[in-house]
């Protein structure tokens, strides 16, 4: 069985693992191909690490990197961990793809401490472009599928996530915004393809 | 010296248990002497740390993996045992013992009791999964084993891992059970007491004593019949029979017409040859007891929480279908225990175990590798 992928470092790796004390316990939700997670074991000596992934082929690639995964859906089976089980949630790009965000954002922060959560940004400049002016659904470097064939379920932009954290009174510790393979200062709910926000409950 | 596996191997035995050391059954009763039938395959190393146990299905033994002189087909799970493969004998030592109650080389009602020198029969005392692991754990001591790298096995073998996994985890670094469940439901029971009617309403049965005359086969070979349907699906049925007719058909109105029927009345045959009916009654009984955290959530902090797991189901199993499997999964993640868990996409149902080799292979690999350094 051939799934000895090479580790792909994304470019929102670099911020997601900087912001991850070494010896926490990490929990990535929708892990893929498990890159992440084995990253995070070699550099930041995570101590317990587990993904959970819908993907059968992405799980064979998660166990030949050593990473411990799940094979199962999002939208059922978080409610058996403990609160505060984990330092760290990561739901990168996966929770706008799953039947119900608002529940699995909650559950999220009640397994971790933090949750890091990522996902395209809907209202980028090239998205606002093509709905407004050529009438077509957006695709972008960061919402790549048609219509027909993508799995993002939920669309929302940054201004959006912000939100639905002041709605939800969730605390947001850290933000990252990206376009391409730079961080973007200005303007991010315009110019960024991705947002990654570091959350919290408020206590 | 150990031979390797896929080359010539022999079948050892192991005696214990004499009185007054009997081993206390989960009933209260004593049992002894026992005497353990088992393989093993590769070798022990120096500091006894690459020991992996495995454990048979219901009808299993000790053979798993290589040839005995003269047979033409290996052990039951030699695709998975041996150089280079799962269980590579290149670095690890396996090993493999038929279970208590058992009929192919280990302590069952078919056995002479001490007492009487006669076979057991029904005077047998009742025994379950977790005194099978208990006498598995006897056999460890003796081979000098203090901690299993694993212990790995699919359906009751599966069972005998969750065993290892709630009663010795002390013992263990890591699990692997297959196409298993904590319990047994409802249906599963079910299906099982249909063979065990079908043995006692075999007339030759005669209360499980049948050691002098003939034995139960009809009845033996009808409960046969009826797992076969169960560890295949629908689909694998379809495909590896279809409609297709036999080609002998005879006078008699209910000649077995359909392939299938011919399948399941060799499988039946092919079996009473090899298995004793009474064993089967016990050992389908031990199972449907087997229940280790009785309802409750978990049995959390009893389990060395080091412990690695590794739970595999297979998709068209209904036998042991996925969401028992979970149930597993869940007592893992409950414990806090690091957890691997695959759901094989595969269409031959709870045979499956036995045949996705290549899927198995390589979670199994890749885990062990893991266990081994410790990562």
């Amino acid at each position: 069985m051939k799934s000895n992928t090479p580790i792909v470092y994304n470019p929102e790796y670099k911020f997601i693992v900087n912001n991850i004390e070494k010896g926490s316990r990490v929990l990535d939700l929708g892990c893929g191909n498990g890159d992440l997670l084995a990253i995070l074991k070699k550099e930041r000596n995570i101590i317990q690490s587990q993904g959970i992934e819908i993907n059968e082929k992405a799980i064979y690639e998660c166990v030949a990197k050593g990473v411990s995964v799940f094979h199962g859906d999002l939208d059922t089976g978080l409610d058996d961990y403990a609160d505060n089980s984990f330092d760290y949630v990561i739901l990168n790009q996966t929770f706008q793809q799953v039947k119900k965000p608002d529940i699995v954002l909650q559950e999220a922060l009640r397994i971790g401490r933090k949750a890091i959560v990522g996902f395209p940004n809907f209202a980028n400049i090239t998205a606002r472009l093509q709905l407004a002016i050529r009438g077509r659904a957006p695709i972008t470097k960061s919402l790549p599928y048609e219509w027909f064939n993508t799995p993002n379920i939920h669309f929302l932009s940054i201004a959006d996530f912000w939100d639905y954290c002041k709605k939800r009174d969730i605390t947001v510790e850290k933000t990252f915004y990206l376009a391409k393979a730079k961080p973007v200062k200005y303007l991010p709910n315009l110019f960024s393809l991705l947002g990654i926000f570091i959350i919290s409950n408020k206590t | 010296m150990v031979k390797p596996a896929s080359g010539k191997v022999e079948t050892k035995y192991y005696t214990f248990g004499q009185d007054p050391h009997e081993l206390v059954l989960e009933s209260g009763e004593k049992l002894g002497p026992i005497t353990l039938a088992y393989e093993t395959y590769g070798i022990l190393n120096n500091s006894r740390s690459n020991a992996i146990l495995i454990l048979h299905a219901l009808t299993g033994d000790a053979h798993a993996a290589g040839f005995h002189d003269g047979d033409k087909s290996p052990g039951w799970w030699d695709d998975m045992i041996g150089h280079g493969k799962a269980f590579d004998t290149d670095k690890y030592f396996i090993i493999c013992s038929n279970v208590l109650g058992g009929c192919q080389g280990s302590t069952g009602p078919s056995s002479l009791a001490p007492s009487s020198s006669q076979p057991y029969a029904l005077n047998f005392p009742l025994i379950g999964i977790r005194d099978m692991v208990n006498a598995q754990e006897q056999l460890i001591d003796h081979l000098g084993i203090s901690h299993l790298l694993a212990a790995a096995g699919g359906s009751m073998g599966g069972m005998q891992v969750l065993e290892w996994m709630f009663g010795h985890s002390n013992r263990i670094k890591s699990v692997i059970p297959i196409s298993t469940a904590l319990r047994h439901s409802p249906q599963q029971i079910a299906f099982n007491e249909v063979g065990r009617q079908a043995i006692m309403a075999d007339i030759h049965w005669n209360n499980g004593s049948y050691y002098t005359g003939n034995p139960p086969d009809r009845g033996l070979s009808l409960a046969r019949m009826v797992g076969h349907i169960t560890y295949m699906s629908d689909r694998s049925m379809a495909e590896k029979f279809g409609r297709r007719l036999k080609d002998e058909r005879k006078a008699f109105k209910f000649t077995g017409d359909f392939e299938v029927e011919g399948y399941l009345h060799h499988r039946g045959k092919a079996f009473v040859g090899r298995f004793d009916a009474n064993s089967y009654l016990y050992i389908t009984k031990a199972m449907d007891l087997y229940d280790p955290i009785q309802g409750k959530k978990t049995r959390a902090g009893l389990i060395n929480p080091d412990l690695k797991v590794l739970v595999i189901a297979f998709k068209s199993d209904w036998l042991y279908p996925p969401y028992q499997t979970q149930d597993i999964v869940r007592v893992c993640k409950q414990s806090g225990l690091d957890t691997t868990y695959c759901e094989i996409e595969s269409e031959y149902g709870h045979d499956a175990f036995l045949l996705e080799i290549e899927e198995e292979s390589h979670l199994i690999k890749h885990f062990l590798e893991r266990v081994k350094d410790g990562d």
